[in-house]
């Protein structure tokens, strides 16, 4: 997030998109519904279901899946038309505002209209209304990411904030509501396979170089690596032989999973290494127990960027290692010592080798943590990004068209199907179905639908049915509900036993290479 | 010049801002004028009576809660007046319901009450207690509620209505019939609630409690450790209760950044996995397509060995998920050994799911 | 043109209602029509006459004669009679307790003679549907005046001038809660009519709205001109349906008028107002929680300061007054402050309405000038206790009140007279209690009253008052203790310095007013086991007076329970036994041999 979590009551309009915010970051909810009954702030919510934070909203629209980028530029070409756009900001910190100008005057209302089915007059009223704001917010989540364009809509919000002057201020912001407890985190460590700790590219020489002599060696590639959804056609193609798996459980996460079995039973050798025998641990060729976040010390960033303490409150089972122990036991059997002898020791060399750690500490988080950037011991964090001025200078506006969803309905698919979480389960489902409590208030999967849709298919609420999708097919109950619009329905990922991602698409975004979760074609039938 | 903004408590003279309450001054200065219903973040409702004061010049005791501070203002914050009214309102509270059972309240040692009894003397004898009125609630996974200890304080309706804005419950009913209900005086597990606890955290008696909690350690008997909660990204603090290497009870650090005390269902309730027996303790090799157990040496060589063998060949033919779930050192850990070990670039987790 | 010779102003108050009015007006109607009167001679349906005592009632104009006690069976007399020969019938005339002189002029009556009206100056004398007949007597004459004339600093002076205190009995000056609304800033204010009345026994402002709706839409229009609102709202209980209708057309009267709503009599001021039924919560009637309910929460109160007038409404600046309050109000504008300050005492100006109820003789409603002693409203407009028995107490204020007892009768109608023996002037019930109350029983009545509407919230009004019922009702059995009066006391105070509106911080005042005038009955329940009043069951034990008893037999012929055994010429003798203590026998005895 751009902006920290305290902002959200700060804000004037607060605009939340794909995110089904009350369900999946209950807490930040409680903020935004807080501003909406106590505090006088509007809220826009956007999104194709009916969820509980729309009670809260000045403005509701429910546009079809994948039809974000046109709302958005919608919204943005009425902003402009009515001389809404904050021009003084536009013209002192942004760049390449004339091509995006240009890229949005073709979605006139009535086009937003034919692509989204959202009315004219409430796309006008929203877009008068977030404009109106001194101080507009925006919070999205995975609705605006899991497609196929979801790095286009990114940018379309990016714009659609800097068009209001709403970037670098208290209250304002574009910011991603991150899914999981570390997420930030991992990505701010460089788990990902095209940059080191703070996001350094590695094929930058400058960089390669700089973690060479800050971890003693030679030779580090400058091939950036691929990427987990990629990793299964390498496996599939026999690139790939070997893979390590840290607390993940790809074979119910990853889109298309049947696709993803077949790569993964290709492997020659496959680790995992978690707290549960998960689907993906069932496949491995050795397993390996680790202890969870109540039995270890360490840091977990939030959404908000904030880095915070993690710490030891139970011995974990007899013997069992925590993950870091492992990998160092596996390094030094592979001949290369990892001396570290505690999370302290491992978060000291973090913070001397990336710059926005720079200035934490185990002594300095101890009472609260701190949000990166912390370049110095002394610095108090960074709550709010690209106060008066960008990271890089100056904002960048993006030209933006929209395309269509990879996976469109048709007569023997007629169904878009979007997924997502529930309330009472986390991802899937390693930790909160092992909750008795959690497992009795949502003890399976089902298909939320509206009750045209299940009318017309001669379905009861709760009857058992086959949901086919061109990847592969799963049985489940049919939830009827006033939330769903008529042709989408809706299917939670949690459960393995009704895998939702058997139907997903695997079509990747060509940049930030998340697959299209949100959209795909399926039919249901009775079972 | 700005004038002076000065108020009496207790004969003592103090500075105050504009729209500051009595209750406010007064905790600054080290005065500790007793609450009970007040609740932080949330409008005060006066409505216990706990924290009433004597004001010159006003007609009634009044609660430091809810008046602001005026200039000139002499407020006695013991007065003989306001303890004999502090006493005979825990005495009502202490009688109405059942509060005769502190020994085996699972609440006992976290009680507001109990400590308002003994900072008063309070014994709850003056009165007959009114017993249960309505029956205890326990028909769902989480909360159990336990109309007889309620004292009606309020400060679970402004925690839900205020705090989390679920609007489950209110007030219901009237006089001595008063009762916390959801709409329609529904069980919890059937009406609005998203049973994310915040009521029960800032219950002061045992009227909400877990479910498991006359069958578990009293808080007051636990250790307390301060950790982020391992759910979504909002980074939640909170306190694990721990007593007998085991985690009991989590509530949220109130005092702490970004949620204050809330939490989730989640997070609040879902920490049974940490004790789980369906737990991996031991490592696991697969032989002929089962799994047998292994020791930690044979596993770790085992898996040092063939990742070297891929790896010396070819190294991007290795590659490793490192996880959104661990924490930053371990995620630190994992890459720096996937590009100096394994030395590919193959690193990724499941940010995108 | 108009031949009417004659009005027949019918009493249409709900009180009438209830005894056969309407029935009684269709058969005159009917009747007029067969006899080939009805253009000459018109029926018209007034709201409340005010003396339901007596009704139905009918009051003969331009004559003057007052007809009571009315029935269907009258009508062929009461036209032949009079409406034909010109011949009135005495035996349907107002019959003076005392003397048993038969009085026909309504200006004779002392019900009437003794009363001054103000606030209620319309009551009987026009059709309340009507707009045209309010205008008739000077109808939103005082608006247009406020209006098109007077700022509104102008309004809040006359009406500090004229020494209005709210009639809704706490006695705030109006002006002066209308000039604290005035300086609160803010575009959006509001004006509430509290008509929720709920104490037993009160139906004061049920009769003006009923008799006089324009006269409150007239008076709130006048406040909203004061304070810069241009919107309000009527909080009226459901149950009085008949004012709610005639508030309604009213609203729709003098919207149509351009009397009410947008610019109103060309000023370009703007106000609307709105009827919100409240669902009879007695805790309603206290503001915050008035305003709460209309805001669609539950209705509870909530602590002061901030008062309403700084947030009321919406947290808007609000004000709020009862129907009587405002239905004084046009008047004071038109006639000015001091013609309104020139009767009263000197801190409680004007007059007030009560509802006198319970055992007195003129049941009604009245209207008196400050100033005048209790005793004056009890005996000559109130007629006295029936059936010759005596005088007990005088409950002032209902629940919230106190009782005023008969060495106290001599207090004037007075805000801080009527506190100073601990009563309050309250909305404006009197319910008037003879020897044969008792009076623990009574605040035990009360009591019980409150803690079933008590909100709960706070703690010493859903608690105490539960505790201070408990031990009344233990008391009233006959098993109070000594320590009892202690806790009653302290309960009591701590009630009444603790809670936190109005109804709890008054809740207690029945109770406490009782131990201070009739203590020798609380004494008596605890200590003796007797029930001064004979009203208490548990305590009584009915014997016969073999010296009194006559051997007449009354006795065993009311007893339902065959608890007495009688024969001729025999004293009568009751089996304690059997006796279910219903009062049939004591009742019945004709010489007081019975206790």
């Amino acid at each position: 997030m751009t902006n920290p979590i305290s902002d959200i009551e700060k804000s004037d309009v607060i605009l939340v998109v794909g995110s089904n915010t009350t369900d999946t970051h209950p807490v930040i909810s409680a903020a935004m519904k807080r501003a909406a009954k106590f505090g006088g702030k509007k809220l826009i919510v956007i999104d194709p279901r009916g969820i509980t934070l729309k009670k809260y909203a000045a403005i509701q629209m429910a546009p079809k899946p994948g039809g974000d980028i046109a709302w958005i530029n919608g919204m943005i070409r009425i902003i402009l038309e009515e001389g809404l756009e904050a021009k003084a900001y536009i013209a002192e910190r942004t760049e390449g505002f004339d091509a995006m100008a240009d890229s949005v005057a073709s979605f006139t209302p009535e086009y937003v209209t034919k692509i989204t089915g959202i009315p004219e007059e409430t796309l006008t009223q929203a877009a008068r209304l977030f404009a109106s704001g001194e101080k507009g917010s925006i919070y999205y989540c995975m609705g605006i990411t899991q497609h196929i364009s979801g790095t286009d809509n990114v940018k379309a919000l990016a714009n659609l904030a800097m068009v209001c002057g709403n970037m670098g201020i208290e209250g304002g912001g574009v910011n991603p509501l991150r899914g999981q407890n570390n997420v930030q985190g991992a990505c701010d460590m460089g788990g990902l396979p095209d940059v080191y700790p703070g996001y350094r590219k590695v094929h930058d020489e400058t960089h390669a170089q700089t973690m060479e002599s800050a971890w003693g060696v030679t030779g580090l590639s400058r091939t950036p690596g691929i990427t987990a959804t990629e990793m299964v056609d390498a496996a599939l193609k026999g690139s790939l032989k070997a893979l390590y798996i840290i607390g993940e459980n790809p074979l119910l996460s990853e889109a298309d999973l049947t696709h993803t079995e077949k790569g993964f039973k290709n492997l020659e050798f496959l680790v995992v290494q978690d707290i549960f025998m998960t689907e993906t641990a069932q496949t491995a060729d050795v397993v390996l127990p680790a202890l969870c976040f109540a039995e270890k010390e360490g840091t977990f960033t939030n959404t908000e960027r904030r880095v915070q303490r993690v710490r030891k409150a139970v011995d974990g089972p007899d013997g069992v290692l925590a993950d870091w122990e492992i990998v160092c036991e596996i390094a030094k059997r592979m001949g290369t010592e990892m001396p570290f002898d505690s999370p302290e020791a491992i978060f000291t060399e973090i913070a001397a080798t990336t710059p926005a750690f720079t200035g934490l500490s185990y002594t300095r988080l101890e009472k609260e943590g701190i949000p990166w950037p912390c370049p110095t011991a002394d610095h108090p964090g960074t709550p709010r990004l690209h106060v008066g001025r960008f990271a890089k200078g100056k904002g960048s506006f993006f030209p933006l068209s929209w395309t269509p969803p990879a996976e469109i309905t048709d007569a023997e698919y007629p169904l878009v199907l979007t997924t997502g979480r529930l309330l009472y389960h986390y991802h899937t489902g390693t930790m909160t179905r092992k909750s008795k409590g959690l497992n009795e208030r949502a003890p399976e999967c089902f298909v939320e639908m509206a009750g045209s849709d299940a009318e017309e298919l001669g379905l009861k609420d709760g009857a058992m049915t086959q949901i086919t999708s061109r990847r592969g097919e799963i049985n489940a109950k049919v939830k009827v509900s006033r939330r769903m619009a008529r042709g989408t329905v809706f299917i939670p990922f949690h459960f393995a036993e009704a895998a939702a991602n058997r139907l997903t698409n695997a079509k990747l975004d060509p940049v930030s290479k998340i697959p299209e979760f949100k959209v795909c074609a399926i039919r249901i039938q009775g079972a | 010049m700005e004038k002076e903004r000065n108020i009496t408590i207790d004969g003592r003279e103090f500075r105050f801002s504009e729209g500051e309450t009595i209750l406010t001054v007064a905790k600054r200065n080290h005065i500790d004028i007793p609450t009970l219903c007040h609740l932080k973040g949330t409008t005060p409702t006066g409505a216990c009576r706990i924290c009433v004061v004597e004001v010159e010049g006003a007609r009634t005791l009044m609660t430091s809660c809810t008046v602001p501070a005026t200039v000139g203002m002499v407020v006695r914050s013991e007065s003989p007046e306001v303890i004999r009214s502090r006493r005979m309102t825990i005495e009502l509270m202490l009688t109405s319901g059942r509060h005769d059972d502190c020994l085996v309240c699972p609440s006992s040692g976290n009680c507001r009450l109990q400590e308002l009894a003994f900072r008063y003397k309070v014994k709850g004898t003056t009165f007959e207690d009114t017993g249960v009125k309505y029956p205890m609630e326990s028909v769902n996974p989480f909360i159990l509620r336990d109309f007889s200890k309620c004292i009606l304080c309020g400060r679970c309706v402004q925690a839900c209505n205020e705090v989390q804005v679920n609007e489950a419950i209110d007030m219901g009913y009237r006089g001595s019939a008063t009762k916390i209900i959801t709409k329609g005086d529904v069980a919890l597990k059937d009406s609005d609630c998203v049973f994310c606890g915040e009521c029960v955290q800032v219950c002061p008696v045992a009227a909400l409690v877990p479910k498991d909690a006359r069958i578990t350690p009293r808080l007051s008997e636990m250790k307390e450790v301060k950790t982020t909660c391992s759910y979504c990204g909002v980074g939640c603090q909170m306190n694990l209760h721990v007593k007998n290497n085991r985690v009991w009870q989590v509530t949220g650090c109130e005092e702490s950044a970004p949620n204050y005390g809330s939490l989730c269902v989640k997070g609040r309730y879902g920490f049974d996995f940490i004790a789980s027996d369906k737990r991996l303790t031991t490592p696991l090799i697969k032989e002929n397509g089962t799994f047998r157990e292994a020791s930690w040496d044979e596993a770790l060589t085992l898996t040092a060995k063939r990742l070297k063998e891929i790896s010396d060949v070819q190294s991007d033919a290795t590659g490793l998920l490192t996880s959104a779930r661990i924490t930053n050192e371990e995620n630190y850990i994992a890459q720096k050994f996937a590009r100096t070990v394994l030395k590919t670039n193959n690193v990724d987790h499941c940010a995108r799911l | 043109m108009s031949k009417v010779r004659m009005q027949l102003m019918l009493c249409g108050g709900t009180g009438c209602h209830a005894t056969g009015s309407k029935l009684f007006q269709k058969a005159l109607d009917e009747e007029l029509v067969n006899r080939g009167l009805s253009e000459e001679i018109k029926v018209i349906e007034t709201g409340c006459n005010g003396f339901c005592a007596v009704g139905p009632v009918m009051l003969v104009q331009p004559e003057g004669i007052f007809y009571q006690k009315l029935s269907v069976d009258d009508i062929p007399e009461l036209v032949e009679e009079h409406f034909l020969k010109g011949r009135p019938v005495p035996r349907l005339f107002f019959q003076e307790q005392k003397s048993k002189e038969k009085i026909p002029h309504i200006d004779d009556i002392p019900f009437f003679s003794n009363q001054v009206y103000r606030a209620m100056r319309n009551k009987g004398a026009i059709d309340p549907e009507v707009i045209d007949e309010y205008i008739a007597r000077d109808g939103y004459f005082g608006s247009a005046k406020a209006l098109n004339e007077m700022s509104s600093e102008n309004i809040i002076d006359e009406m500090l001038t004229s020494g209005l205190r709210g009639r809704g009995g706490a006695g705030f000056p109006t002006g002066l809660k209308w000039k604290f609304a005035n300086s609160s800033p803010g575009e959006e204010k509001y004006v509430l009519c509290n008509a929720d009345e709920g104490d037993p026994g009160a139906f004061m402002d049920r009769s003006i709205l009923e008799s006089d709706p324009h006269v409150v839409l007239e008076g709130m229009t006048i406040a909203a001109k004061a304070i810069g609102a241009t919107k309000g709202y009527i909080y009226c209980r459901t149950e009085y349906q008949l004012a709610i209708r005639r508030l309604n057309i009213a609203i729709a009267q003098a919207k149509e008028y351009g009397l009410l709503g947008e610019n109103i009599l060309g000023s370009g001021f703007n106000f609307d107002v709105e009827i919100y039924q409240g669902a009879g919560a007695f805790v309603c009637g206290e503001e915050t929680a008035l305003m709460r309910s209309i805001e669609g929460k539950r209705g509870m109160p909530r602590p002061r300061p901030p008062f309403p007038a700084l947030k009321g409404l919406w947290d808007k600046p609000t004000i709020l007054n009862n129907v009587e309050s405002f239905a004084n109000v046009p008047q004071i504008i038109l006639q000015g402050g001091e013609w309104y300050a020139s009767i009263g005492t000197e801190k409680s100006k004007g007059t007030k309405v009560f509802a006198l109820s319970g055992d007195i003789n003129n049941i009604g409603l009245v209207e008196v000038p400050m100033g005048l002693p209790l005793r004056t409203l009890i005996y000559d407009i109130g007629g006295g206790i029936p059936k010759k028995r005596k005088f007990k107490a005088v409950q002032l204020g209902g629940p919230s009140g106190g009782c005023v007892p008969e060495q106290h009768l001599d207090t004037v109608i007075d805000y801080e007279e009527i506190a100073k023996v601990g009563a309050i002037m309250g909305s404006g019930g009197a319910i008037v209690m003879d020897n044969r109350t008792c009076m623990v029983d009574m605040a035990r009545f009360f009591m019980d009253f409150i803690q079933d509407e008590s909100c709960g919230k706070c703690t010493p009004c859903r608690e105490g008052t539960r505790r201070i019922l408990e031990i009344l009702e233990r008391i009233c059995e006959g098993k109070g203790v000594e320590s009892d009066l202690k806790s009653l006391e302290e309960l009591c105070e701590v009630t009444s310095s603790s809670a936190l509106c109005g109804l709890g911080q008054t809740a207690a005042n029945p109770v406490l007013s009782t131990m201070r005038f009739f203590m020798d009955e609380y004494k008596a329940h605890i200590f003796d086991k007797t029930c001064p009043a004979k009203t208490c069951q548990a305590l009584l034990k009915f014997t016969v007076d073999p010296e009194k008893c006559k051997k007449c037999g009354l006795c065993f012929k009311a007893c339902p329970a065959d608890a007495i055994t009688w024969k001729k010429k025999e004293v009568a003798v009751i089996d304690t036994d059997k006796c279910v203590k219903c009062m049939s026998c004591y009742d019945a005895c004709a010489f007081d041999a019975i206790d």
